[in-house]
């Protein structure tokens, strides 16, 4: 597997403008992709051997007025060659369409849904996009900054984690 | 505390003479079953009172069964969120009468140090709850005194009439 510079490089002859910023953040590569080119730019780096995904992570950027409202971030790790990559993404408000990464890797099921049900991200193509963490009958997404933070919402009844197997329906 | 034979006595032809309420009473509060509700760290305490350092059968309330249908005390150790809530209520309500509920550590019993969306406040909003036990989590000789605190309670009530009918006509 080549260094990260020459990964950097191959991003950003990808497709002019991909790249929004590279950054430096307590030892890790952050780099910024421009929305449009996310899956392009994640299915090269997959090729280029970042073979594990550890964690999606949204962030909510409610009182930074300089930047989009909403930041998606993908955590990636090489096993060979111990590397990590930050991978980023600005999400504006009105356009939470995001492209799903399950068909890459297949821990980005649950991380997209917590992401998901946390931020109110879509991910287009996901299997099964539902509540992993809260309740069914939860309304509105929780870790945004303009949720009440006390505010607990009761649940008539467990979801039906197993449909198929449910005989009583 | 116990109705005891005592050899040479008039006891030993096997008959003994007692109320109803007194046998059942002596019965129910010896053999607690309690069915443990743990979702979180009090659940790993409660193993250590039922382990021989501990030794929780020193106040007949060893059997631990994980069936509601069995059991007759829920212990219900660990933080519940409103997403869990339902399902305490289920295996509530699955549980036969006479049956009591022990609210173990800050968590079941007030959120703890969680007040946020997703954990319920206190599990008594849920259902009844006969003995709180503070502690983050409680130490086995907590969960001791609640157990004998809950026998001191089943002691004063009559046994012959049902628990879910007393809540039903409001009276204590």
């Amino acid at each position: 597997m080549e260094n990260l510079d020459s990964i950097l490089n191959a991003l950003k002859e990808m497709h002019t403008g991909a790249v929004e910023a590279v950054d430096d953040s307590f030892g890790d590569t952050v780099v910024t992709i421009a929305k449009p080119h996310l899956l392009d730019a994640l299915t090269l780096l997959k090729k280029q051997g970042f073979d594990l995904l550890l964690d999606i992570a949204g962030v909510d950027n409610l009182k930074r007025e300089s930047r989009e409202r909403f930041e998606i971030v993908y955590m990636l790790y090489s096993v060979a060659t111990d590397m990590r990559l930050r991978v980023k993404a600005h999400v504006p408000e009105d356009d939470l369409n995001l492209p799903s990464v399950t068909g890459l890797w297949r821990s980005a099921n649950w991380g997209e849904r917590e992401a998901y049900d946390m931020f109110g991200f879509n991910f287009e193509g996901h299997p099964n996009l539902t509540r992993i963490l809260c309740h069914h009958e939860f309304v509105g997404h929780a870790l945004r900054k303009d949720y009440p933070t006390l505010k607990g919402q009761w649940s008539t009844g467990p979801s039906d984690l197993t449909p198929d197997l449910d005989r009583d329906k | 505390m116990g109705v005891k034979i005592t050899p040479g006595t008039k006891h030993e032809s096997g008959i003994i003479t007692t109320k109803i309420d007194e046998v059942l009473r002596w019965g129910r509060k010896n053999s607690l079953w309690p069915l443990p509700f743990g979702t979180a760290c009090c659940a790993i305490e409660f193993m250590g009172a039922v382990s021989s350092p501990f030794d929780i059968s020193r106040f007949g309330a060893e059997i631990v069964r994980f069936s509601p249908r069995q059991s007759d005390l829920m212990l219900v150790a660990g933080t519940i969120n409103y997403k869990i809530g339902p399902i305490l209520r289920r295996i509530y309500d699955q549980m036969c009468e006479p049956k009591y509920v022990i609210s173990m550590g800050a968590c079941a019993c007030s959120g703890g140090f969680y007040d946020n969306y997703a954990a319920i406040q206190g599990i008594d909003q849920i259902v009844p709850v006969d003995v709180f036990i503070p502690g983050c989590p409680p130490r086995p000789d907590a969960i001791f005194s609640a157990i004998v605190k809950l026998q001191e309670k089943i002691d004063k009530e009559p046994q012959l009439k049902l628990r879910h009918l007393k809540r039903e006509h409001g009276e204590s």
